[in-house]
């Protein structure tokens, strides 16, 4: 066991593709915990999707071996984080078993919505944090106009900011020996009753549940007989160990320490991450501070394509939630779609995650739709009753009231585009908190923006309007009661449950007439004409028609080639398997999140 | 005693025709390709003619006997660039290679360009009795458009020579919906091949073939034709020839009582017929085969020795029950409903078929009402699950 003042741990936080992850690929270069052979980019990456998107979505602990200057050896501990706005919990975890915090700049971009975010996130945990600018190597990098702006953000001297290639190296040698310099030793008593905080988990199919811990006090040493003080559970600890990156199993583990355990429990919900693991025999009474649970900003409905298939889309959503804690649902029924499940997500860019690796890990035919945020209605009797789903919406004469979530959106724009994004936020119900200089050239302006204004559309309608130049972070920011009215949409005169949303009043017209428009083009022609209304209530506010298709039959076959004819027919029928029966009418998987493509401009 | 002839769209006709046995031979030699066209043509190699009569004869010689035939068609191509002589010895050979039954149709396409009245009374003396030719549309502007060489004029020549010479029969083949037609031309087409006088009409809807220069011109930018103006004109035709006493006894086939194509009834009915030439399609024994499409292919194989056969496939089971439920349901007499056609009524799709007044039933047959939509039947047909018995 290493003394802990030789132990580091940080997280290395950032905004979304500043390089986090190369960076902790340099790192875990120069200190030989994989072999060259063995090495590839964004090597903590290790989930296909993580790969093929180019992003991280789980954060990753890794132990590193490294020698300093002094020719002393410490132990590093880094947590790789996602910067998406839909991981930030991941994020908060990870600072939580951490004394240190790499906020990476990149220096072509300058500081962004999630830098900030970050930032603050590792603030608040009273975390050491060492600002780098990235990406030294790109001639568009203005490393000096960036460092004054991140030591603004954080008050600090500019020449405390340090600058690094990830790409070719360059700067990461004097950017370990100043983790060592810099950031703080843990602290600890490593002779008081064991305190380790479970910062993350996940399931093996072997092993069971296996946590990633932080051990502040005490020792955890394989056999030791546990408890979780969140639940009461006494489980033995079978094996205890530290991830290189290979899994390495270790007798013990000490103060400042951060590694694996496995105790046998095989059910995910009894292991509460953020929950304090301690010794049975030799407790603390005092918890670490704990998490809060992650709650979804949207929910989707999910239906099998294959009405046979709901028994294993419940399968394949429990298996799923053992590594992913924050996917929530739960049994739905539509009228239109059959059997399905009501699924909450942090945000859309989870909800695409979820429904992919349905699809091809579980090999599903899946029909999504149109998410919705979460609404809350006050009913009559003043009971008050969360809504997930628009059909869920009580009539006007059984509500008094409803309110809708609300966040704080903070948005970063160069200062040319402040007129411009204060519009956009304006025209999405935003009101404004503060705008502040960055520099002379960036702007931070916050917003209270309604969720539901700010999770579909807003962030390509913010991007196209200040030529990718802004970014946008958010977070939950309470309830409040809103003019809101149920959209439903007809379909050959009958209504689609499914097709539903819940809208601000003043915007239904325009919204109705935008989604049956997008749905015209959506839907194909059928043998007979298909009204699509958009309704409030009784009242029909904007209609389309498909019209019939008139002719659909091949010409003759040629000298008696049938086989040609039938392979043709074959081939078109194939392009129809993916089409949902609605009624009477044939609905493309598409169609049910054109919700999404209403751009009301 | 003469008994008046059954109308081309009588259920006893379409189903007589699934027992009749015919031959198809393709002849591939054209003047040049059209740009629509996908068929298997060569243009320019008139040079081979000679050479491929022998063969077609070779591979006759190849066949295993079958027959009395009801129904001969030579397709193409164009069938009458072979000329009389060439023709006539390769009906001599399937005639006395197979047997021809009393009162058999034998049919050919041919260009007005290429028809003269020596080549008609040529081809009577040496036993065709249909001619079928290929018009496409009576207005020079479409007829340029579509690449055809002939003129309007030609037409209505041409037919005048073949009855002359003695054919019996005698087809149109219109091109609808062709991007320069208007509404008012396609009138004038119909009403021109209707006063024509002959007994039989085809009407099909331009279509564009990948591969095609009509589908590349398309790509570029060209106009292409519009499924809702091909559907216009598809019952504007209908009207004409209904109103000139012709009966559409398939999509895209009307004929006067008497006139139904015999070997068009033989396909549709799923009756037998062997293939000769390039690229021919054939139907024997529960088993759909086709020929190598290469011309110098063909001969290659043929001279030497061996059978041209390119590709074959066994329809048994329940794949011949929705074959026989497709193909006779393009017919206007429909077909006998079977298993097939009660599990369709049954199914999900057939159930929508007939609220959509797309598929009936009637007595013991289904029948396709509204023909234009007729491949969505035909694929609710192939997506069945049946029992392969
Ligand atoms: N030129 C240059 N490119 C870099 C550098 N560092 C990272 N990149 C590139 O920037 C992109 C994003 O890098 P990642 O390491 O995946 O970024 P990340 O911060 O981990 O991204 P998320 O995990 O999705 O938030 C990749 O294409 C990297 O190759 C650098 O120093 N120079
Ligand atoms: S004449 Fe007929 S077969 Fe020959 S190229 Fe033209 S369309 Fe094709
Ligand atoms: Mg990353």
């Amino acid at each position: 066991m290493t003394a802990v003042s030789r132990i580091r741990n940080f997280s290395i936080i950032a905004h979304i593709d500043h390089g986090k992850s190369t960076l902790a690929d340099r790192m875990i270069e120069k200190t030989h915990a994989v072999s060259a052979r063995d090495m590839r980019d964004q090597v903590l990456d290790s989930m296909d999707l993580e790969r093929e998107r180019g992003i991280t979505i789980k954060a990753q602990a890794v132990r590193l071996r490294y020698r300093s200057a002094d020719g002393e050896d410490y132990l590093l501990n880094l947590i790789d984080t996602p910067g998406h706005v839909d991981f930030a919990y991941e994020v908060s975890r990870s600072l939580a078993a951490c004394e240190g915090a790499i906020l990476l700049v990149d220096a072509s971009q300058g500081v962004e919505a999630q830098t900030l975010a970050n930032a603050l996130l590792a603030v608040e945990h009273g975390l050491e944090i060492i600002p780098v600018l990235n990406k030294l190597d790109l001639p568009a990098s203005d490393p000096d106009r960036v460092a004054e702006e991140i030591a603004g953000v954080l008050g600090v001297d500019p020449s405390e900011v340090m600058r690094v290639s990830a790409k070719t190296g360059d700067g990461v040698d004097e950017l370990l020996e100043a983790i060592i310099t810099r950031l703080p030793a843990p602290g600890g008593d490593e002779a008081a009753p064991p305190r380790a905080l479970v910062f993350d988990s996940y399931y093996d199919t072997y092993r069971g549940v296996v946590c990633s811990i932080r051990m502040f006090d005490g020792r955890i040493s394989t056999g030791d007989r546990l408890r979780l003080m969140a639940t009461g559970d006494t489980p033995t600890a079978d094996e205890v160990g530290v991830i290189t990156p290979a899994v390495v199993p270790v007798a013990q583990l000490g103060p400042g320490e951060v590694g694996y355990l496995i105790t046998g429990i095989k059910e995910i919900d009894r292991i509460r991450v953020g929950d304090t693991v301690t010794r049975d025999d030799l407790r603390t009474e005092t918890a670490l501070p704990g998490y809060r649970e992650p709650k979804p900003m949207v929910y989707s409905g999910l239906f099998p394509t294959d009405g046979d298939d709901f028994e294993h889309l419940r399968e394949a959503l429990e298996k799923l939630r053992l590594n992913d804690a924050a996917l929530v649902f739960e049994p739905e029924s539509s009228r239109a779609l059959g059997f399905g499940f009501r699924c909450g997500f942090l945000g859309l860019l989870h909800m695409e995650i979820v429904r992919e690796r349905l699809e091809r890990e579980y090999d599903l035919d899946l029909v999504a739709t149109a998410p919705s945020v979460a609404f809350r209605a006050v009913l009559t009797g003043g009971r008050e009753i969360e809504i997930h789903s628009p059909q869920d919406l009580p009539d006007g004469g059984e509500r008094s009231e409803v309110l809708e979530p609300y966040v704080r959106a903070m948005v970063i724009t160069p200062s040319e585009y402040v007129g411009t994004v204060m519009e956009l936020l304006q025209s999405h119900r935003g009101e404004m908190g503060s705008m502040q200089y960055l520099s002379p050239v960036r702007v931070e302006l916050v917003y209270r923006v309604p969720l539901a204004e700010i999770v579909f559309g807003f962030f390509d309608q913010l991007k196209s309007r200040t030529r990718g130049y802004a970014s946008l972070d958010y977070e939950p920011d309470g309830y409040r009661a809103s003019n809101l009215v149920r959209l439903d949409v007809l379909l050959n005169g009958v209504p689609v449950d499914s097709f539903s949303a819940v809208i601000h009043a003043d915007r239904a017209y325009g919204f109705g007439r935008r989604l049956v428009e997008v749905l015209r083009e959506l839907i194909p022609r059928q043998m007979f004409d298909v009204p699509i209304q958009a309704a409030v209530g009784s009242r029909i506010i904007a209609r389309e028609t498909v019209r019939a298709r008139r002719k659909d039959v091949l010409a003759k076959c040629y000298g008696g080639d049938v086989t040609r004819k039938r392979k043709l027919l074959e081939k078109q029928k194939e392009g129809k398997r993916r089409m949902k029966m609605v009624g009477r009418v044939e609905v493309p998987q598409e169609a049910f999140i054109a919700v999404l493509k209403v751009d009301e401009d | 005693m003469r008994t008046d002839p059954l109308r081309p769209d009588d259920p006893v006709l379409a189903d007589r025709a699934a027992g009749w046995r015919g031959a198809y031979v393709h002849i591939p030699f054209c003047r040049r390709v059209c740009p629509y066209c996908d068929f298997a043509v060569v243009a320019g190699r008139d040079d081979l003619r000679d050479r491929y009569v022998e063969a077609v004869v070779a591979e006759i010689a190849m066949a295993e006997p079958f027959g009395p035939l009801q129904a001969v068609a030579f397709g193409g191509g164009t069938p009458s660039r072979l000329g009389a002589s060439g023709l006539g010895r390769i009906l001599e050979a399937l005639a006395n290679r197979f047997g021809l039954v009393g009162g058999s149709e034998v049919s050919l396409e041919a260009n007005p360009e290429d028809w003269t009245p020596a080549l008609a009374g040529g081809l009577v003396a040496a036993g065709f009795t249909r001619l079928s030719l290929g018009a496409q549309s009576f207005d020079p502007v479409v007829l340029g458009d579509l690449g055809r060489l002939h003129r309007p004029a030609d037409i209505g020549r041409a037919v005048g020579e073949a009855r002359r010479a003695g054919f019996e029969r005698i087809n149109l083949d219109l091109i609808l919906g062709s991007p320069a037609e208007s509404d008012a031309s396609w009138d004038r087409t119909l009403a021109a091949a209707l006063d024509c006088g002959v007994d039989h009409l085809s009407t099909y809807a331009l279509t564009v073939e990948r591969g095609t220069a009509l589908s590349r011109a398309i790509r570029a930018g060209a106009p292409g034709p519009d499924p809702d103006v091909q559907a216009d004109r598809y019952e504007r035709a209908l009207a004409a020839a209904a109103g000139a006493g012709l009966v559409r006894y398939e999509t895209s086939n009307h004929a006067v009582p008497g006139a139904a194509c015999a070997y068009n009834l033989l396909t549709w009915g799923g009756g037998e017929y062997e293939a000769f030439g390039t690229a021919a399609h054939g139907h024997r024994d529960g088993v759909r085969y086709w020929n190598v499409r290469r011309i110098d292919r063909y001969l290659e194989r043929v001279e030497a020795g061996r059978r041209p056969e390119s590709g074959r496939e066994v329809i048994v089971g329940a794949d011949r029950e929705r074959e026989r439920l497709v193909l006779g349901l393009r017919r206007a007499a429909g077909v006998i409903a079977g298993s097939g056609g009660r599990a369709l009524l049954a199914s999900p799709d057939g159930r929508r078929l007939v609220e959509a007044g797309v598929l009936a039933a009637r007595g013991d047959r289904l029948v396709v009402a509204r023909p234009l939509l007729g491949d969505e039947a035909a694929r609710a047909v192939l997506a069945l699950p049946l029992p392969d018995c």
